[in-house]
């Protein structure tokens, strides 16, 4: 049994707006969200860039939301609340209602905070909900209670591949029969100075401390490494059948997904790209597309040294002369990289450009890297041609995780 | 501290905890049945309470509290 599968509900909130609609406009114009971490406690870092969310948490969610949920549950919840009203599902079988939402890196935060009032004022002051907080699968739990989703609530983690993973996984579930509905992405809200000096530690995070807007650059060849991000982005996934019997608006359809590894490294891209090649040709196959089909691809590209030429040279390598006709974006030069939520993200950004004809330009990015051979969308938004269009959406994470994602225009 | 600080401070608590009007908050009332307060958050309103008025409330004594009257009279009583 396989079905069709369409979007019909998109929900997002990113360093760019707290929804789709002002995500989407400042990708469009090429805004940056990124920015200088004023608070002192990022003082002493080696690097203070990130990119948080324009709209607080604390500004949207009641007072006892924030207080019960670590902040990567709070954006989800956010993000999947947009997603849910947009798709404006009336009526459905709560056990033919799923959840597939990834976190890259979980209630980190939370995890921290209180071990901090362990050591200050003892374990009769750690908090009940530490571990709910805490738990990967957190934020999955808390859409899935949300929305009273009985067919199963599901999180996988790969890192900064994961948000793509969880919508390939619901997808799934709605071609394999196990749901009707399913509301699945990727979060993360763990912009903290221990997470900051992790990535600093591994020399991963650009420094480009007297342009903060500009420093994440994908594809550049003066990029020097990427911007931690907060945020989330959710879709609804439903059955191309039940969507139309309820006469729902579709934003595209899901074509399919294309997972590979790299086994190469715990944190290295393969120079070569073999794991991203053997995921998008499997994106391809499983979407029963031909590259000739393919005009877009929102890229990974998240303006490292290693990785952005390396995926270059990969979707060369699978398009072959059709690359020429697929312009290519990478949204974290404007949104910087949210990690868990990155994935879930690239493939909004496919949705809307499907749906809008229109690819945004790489923010920040001026003088392609020599290596990069492919159409980079620079300074303006492009136009796509009218008729049928396939996009692919890439994402890519330590621990040399590949997931491609293809969707079609309707 | 009167019993009317004491359910005034209880409800400020519960308020920040569960979301629940402080209003509601009447002595008469059950956390459990018509408040709405779950087991997890039963225990942050008891750290909460002992921050704020000063007592040590056992887990021995927890079960005890089903009403928003058993709270008030043993932090009273205690305290």
């Amino acid at each position: 049994m396989s079905r069709t599968v369409v979007v019909t509900g998109l929900g997002a909130t990113t360093p760019l707006g707290g929804d789709v609609s002002s995500t989407w406009e400042g990708l469009l114009a090429g805004r940056s969200g990124i920015t200088i971490l004023e608070d002192p406690k990022f003082a002493e870092l080696p690097v203070r860039i990130a990119a948080p969310v324009m709209v607080d948490p604390s500004e949207v969610l009641e007072p006892h939301e924030i207080r019960r949920m670590d902040r990567s549950q709070q954006l989800a919840l956010i993000a999947a609340r947009e997603a849910w009203a947009d798709a404006a599902v009336d009526s459905v079988d709560p056990t033919r209602l799923g959840v597939a939402v990834a976190t890259g890196v979980g209630g980190a935060i939370s995890l921290m905070e209180q071990y901090d009032i362990l050591k200050e004022r003892g374990a009769s002051r750690v908090s009940p909900m530490t571990v709910p907080m805490l738990m990967p699968n957190g934020p999955a739990a808390v859409v899935g209670l949300e929305i009273g989703a009985q067919a199963g609530v599901h999180t996988p983690v790969s890192a900064c591949a994961s948000g793509a993973e969880a919508i390939g996984y619901g997808a799934e579930m709605i071609r394999t029969g196990r749901a009707d509905v399913v509301v699945c992405g990727g979060t993360e809200g763990c912009i903290h100075p221990l997470t900051i000096a992790a990535f600093a530690a591994m020399r991963a995070l650009s420094t480009r401390h007297d342009n903060a807007a500009g420093a994440s650059r994908p594809f550049d060849r003066d990029r020097d490494g990427f911007v931690m991000a907060e945020g989330a982005a959710i879709v609804v996934l439903e059955s191309e059948e039940f969507a139309k019997a309820r006469g729902a608006k579709i934003y595209a359809t899901y074509g399919g997904q294309g997972l590979a590894a790299d086994a190469h490294h715990i944190a290295q891209p393969e120079p070569e790209g073999r794991g991203v090649i053997l995921a998008m040709n499997r994106a391809l196959a499983d979407a029963d597309l031909s590259t000739k089909d393919i005009f877009h691809i929102n890229a990974h590209a998240t303006s490292t040294p290693a990785g952005d030429v390396a995926e270059s040279k990969a979707i060369r390598k699978v398009l072959g002369a059709d690359a020429d006709h697929a312009p290519v974006t990478a949204v974290k030069g404007a949104t910087g990289h949210l990690l868990g939520g990155a994935g879930s993200l690239a493939a909004i950004g496919s949705i809307l450009a499907l749906r809008d004809r229109k690819v945004p330009p790489v923010a920040n990015t001026v003088n392609l890297d020599e290596g990069v051979d492919v159409d980079v969308v620079l300074g303006e938004a492009r136009d796509l041609p009218a008729g049928d269009l396939a996009a692919l959406s890439n994402s890519f994470g330590f621990g040399g995780h590949d997931v491609v994602l293809a969707f079609r225009s309707v | 501290m009167s019993q009317e600080d004491i359910l005034a401070g209880l409800a400020a608590i519960v308020n920040e905890v569960a979301g629940i009007p402080a209003e509601n908050v009447q002595m008469e009332k059950s956390f459990v049945d018509d408040l709405d307060v779950d087991s997890l958050s039963m225990v942050e309103v008891v750290m909460a309470c002992e921050d704020k008025f000063g007592v040590t409330i056992p887990d021995t004594e927890v079960k005890n509290l089903n009403t928003v009257a058993d709270a008030v009279n043993f932090i009273a009583a205690n305290k």
